[in-house]
């Protein structure tokens, strides 16, 4: 396969190293922290608004941590030898500790929660449904059906806990991933301390947007009635977020121009021409400007329910496009450009191949359809579920 | 009470059982050389140097070839190894009599070195071979071994040393 | 050359001493040979490079290197006047059949022999999730086929562009300092080629080695000082243009 280079690049630089699939992997894992986040604002910061859409917001995170290491395992060399991750972790290489925040992650915070908040339904469920379902919820239950109000109120506890726990969690697991690409003292434009803070604040904004948009889908296709003060609290927290977001991103950009040190130029060029769709257009642009000013208006201007609706869901959809674009211009951007601030090359992205567009596509589509079995499964939504009991306060559901 | 928080002492022990296994299987498949000089698989290092090797090195070499020896010492190529020209040759000193070395190209072989160019030192002999000789195979008038040309200007300046 | 009995008999003395130059290149000897009494290193002289790419061929062959990936490779320069932040390279497939003739002699123009420089701090080494690379007790880092993931991390890491993804194994290969080689005394391949001693192998714990003269009597450097890699490839006459 010819790669076409401009200028000089070390001859072994010219193929890109990591592919669309890397640049799937910070934005999953980004969606996973974001959701949770969201999801800790009712538990832990008692914002009662955002109640409908706290089960949701958990799920939507498991979803897309289940999916989570299918991009890596898909762009290994020998995924058959990535448990070695496990049994010799290097301690220096934050890939390797990256392994133990996910699964910490994965098991002690985020299953932990959801199997706690549920617990009740579960035992509920495997006393009242048959056959394979009866089997699976009954293995939920874990062999326990004490589902009194003290055991309930004990989950509680443990739930507010673990919960408290989880924010800084989600914060290390994104920012780890931040970490990953702004250690490496070798790329001027993934070397930065601000790389993990950008990266879990681009995570906080992309998860709330996804959760709000799931929300307005899954109402939508519930055919009931969209809580309107939810949205609204959701799109003030994605504003704040996204103000915040923005700011680091401009400060990066403008202290690299003010500086303007060796690699500068170089860096320059590229995005004046590689990266300028995807960079200027795409992510800033279309994915963060127009986002943040959507969302602003709603908050100066009095608009109808109804266009408030129409401006969130475009600003969500904005905003997740943009932040998609932003990994995909740290990944994809920094290899782009030769070390030697030299010469350029171009990525050829296949199609359906291993590490190509249509399965990266098909890894996309996957955290949804996981989602929808597990609102089957577990549903977030009381009048789902003609046997749930009015709902105690601790357990979010509208 | 404890029926209260059984769930969680069941789970907690589900967990614990996972931690188990898992020091156990890692026991069992770690490599066993792994640790013995650092964060890597110590049988590595005897692995990778046990590789054969390609080049067998000019000493090989000038041990049979000696008349070689003797007349590249009357010229500048002295300093040059036999498998620079003459490629990889372990094979050969292995086993002289059936594998023996290709024949060059001199066209080719010696432009590589001496094909001009404004980057080489200035003192290194360098030709525009088009211009130098036509595109006619070197050697044709030099012997690799020894490519100085005794002409009549070089004759009188050794004279006169 | 026919084998007559005569001519055998003239060869069997010289093939007495050849044979003991032979052993030792053969795979079994060097039973001798402790890591920790060396620390490898290399010193390539860019006044004497000729750029004839003999090199980066006798790598190839040495240790298999596939097709539009290079272990070494070398880079022309072109810097105009006082230029030095903006040189003009190339390495046409990486000096492999050398270069195309040029005689333009303006400005400053020279050969760069670029290869791992085996960094005593390495950033490759630090960011290996698994240990599948590491340096050896004597300096020379390794990449261990059997255990590497190809998560290319560590080719990400090398701020010299020396590392590549094999096509066919799938894992991180480099330079090796032909480990292979100089555990059994010999050196390395492209040491052994260069015809103008523009590269040599260098062990700087060993007294008797000439590397501490020469970097007692000429400026030397490292490429990329600035990253502190404790990179062990020192150059004589780099210019300051050299990336």
């Amino acid at each position: 396969m010819h790669i076409p280079v401009e200028g000089f690049m070390y001859p072994n630089e010219v193929e890109l190293q990591w592919s669309v699939l890397i640049v799937l992997y910070p934005f999953i894992t980004g969606l996973v922290a974001g959701a949770f986040i969201l999801a800790s604002l009712e538990r832990v910061f008692r914002v009662q608004a955002v109640k409908p859409t706290y089960r949701l917001a958990l799920l939507t995170a498991l979803s897309f941590l289940l999916v989570a290491p299918l991009p890596l395992q898909l762009h290994l060399g020998h995924p058959e030898r990535s448990f070695e991750m496990y049994l010799t972790p290097h301690r220096s290489s934050a890939m390797a500790m990256f392994g133990f925040v996910y699964l910490w992650y994965l098991m002690a915070v985020l299953l932990m929660e959801i199997w706690l908040d549920y617990r009740r339904d579960i035992v509920l469920k495997s006393q009242n449904t048959t056959g394979v379902l009866r089997f699976l919820y009954r293995v939920l239950t874990l062999g326990s059906n004490n589902i009194s109000d003290r055991s309930l109120r004990i989950d509680e506890r443990l739930g507010y806990f673990i919960t408290l726990v989880g924010i800084p969690s989600a914060f290390l697991l994104h920012g780890y991933v931040g970490f990953i690409f702004g250690s490496v003292k070798a790329n001027p434009w993934w070397s930065s301390p601000l790389m993990p803070i950008v990266f879990i604040f681009s995570a906080m904004v992309s998860g709330i947007a996804t959760v709000m948009l799931l929300y307005m889908l899954s109402t939508h296709l519930r055919r009931r009635e969209l809580d309107i003060g939810c949205l609204d609290k959701i799109a003030q927290y994605l504003l704040y977020t996204f103000v915040i977001d923005f700011s680091l991103e401009m400060l990066d950009l403008v202290h690299r121009i003010y500086e303007s040190d060796e690699s500068f130029r170089s860096l320059d060029f590229m995005v004046h021409t590689r990266l300028w769709t995807s960079q200027v257009i795409v992510q800033i642009l279309l994915g963060t400007v127009m986002p943040i000013a959507l969302l602003g208006l709603a908050q100066i201007v009095r608009l109808t329910d109804r266009a408030r609706k129409r401006i969130y869901a475009l600003a969500g959809i904005l905003t997740v496009i943009g932040i998609f674009a932003m990994r995909w211009n740290v990944v994809i951007g920094g290899q782009l450009f030769s070390k030697s601030f030299l010469g350029y090359t171009t990525y050829k992205m296949g199609f359906a191949t291993r590490e190509g567009l249509l399965t990266a596509i098909v890894l996309m589509i996957l955290p949804i359809l996981i989602l929808w079995a597990l609102v089957k499964l577990l549903p977030p939504w009381a009048d789902a579920d003609a046997l749930s009991v009015s709902a105690t306060p601790a357990q979010g559901a509208s | 009470m404890f029926k209260d928080i059984e769930h969680l002492v069941r789970l907690a022990s589900v967990m614990a059982i996972a931690l188990v296994v898992f020091v156990l299987v890692r026991a069992a498949v770690i490599p066993r050389s792994f640790g013995q000089y650092g964060h890597y698989r110590g049988d590595a290092i005897a692995e990778i140097a046990a590789r054969p090797i390609a080049f067998a090195g000019h000493q090989a070499c000038e041990g049979c070839h000696t008349e070689v020896v003797d007349q590249k010492k009357l010229g500048k190529h002295i300093v040059v190894p036999c498998e620079a020209c003459h490629g990889a040759l372990a094979k050969h000193t292995d086993d002289p009599a059936s594998i023996t070395p290709p024949k060059l190209d001199t066209a080719i072989l010696c432009a590589r070195c001496h094909e001009a160019n404004s980057a080489k030192p200035k003192a290194f002999p360098q030709v525009v071979t088009a211009d130098h000789s036509g595109g006619v195979a070197c050697d044709t008038c030099h012997q690799p071994h020894k490519p100085g040309i005794e002409t009549s200007e070089k004759l009188a300046a050794e004279d006169k040393k | 050359m026919e084998i007559t009995r005569r001519r055998v008999l003239l060869l069997l003395p010289s093939a007495a001493v050849a044979w003991r130059y032979v052993l030792a290149g053969t795979p079994e000897a060097a039973p001798n040979y402790k890591m920790t009494d060396h620390w490898w290193g290399m010193l390539i002289d860019i006044p004497k490079c000729i750029g004839c790419g003999s090199c980066v061929r006798a790598c190839a062959q040495e240790n298999d290197v596939p097709d539009g990936y290079f272990r070494t490779w070398i880079e022309r320069y072109h810097v105009a006047d006082w230029k030095i932040e903006k040189p003009e390279v190339v390495s046409p497939d990486g000096g492999k059949e050398a270069f195309p003739p040029n005689q333009d002699s303006s400005g400053k123009n020279f050969f760069v022999p670029k290869l791992c420089n085996h960094c005593a701090d390495s950033p490759c080494t630090q960011v290996c999730p698994v240990g599948a690379t590491f340096v050896t007790p004597d300096g020379v880092v390794l990449v261990d086929k059997k255990y590497c993931l190809g998560c290319r991390y560590c080719v990400q890491a090398c701020p010299y562009g020396c590392r590549f993804i094999h096509p066919k194994s799938n894992t991180a290969e480099k330079c090796t300092l032909c480990y292979h080689r100089i555990t059994k005394g010999l050196t390395t391949a492209c040491c052994e080629v260069c015809p103008t001693g523009a590269r040599q192998l260098a062990d700087l714990k060993n007294p008797k080695d000439p590397i501490h003269e020469f970097l007692r009597t000429h400026a030397v450097e490292v490429l990329k000082p600035h990253m502190a890699t404790g990179a062990k490839v020192f150059y004589n006459g780099m210019d300051g243009s050299v990336r």
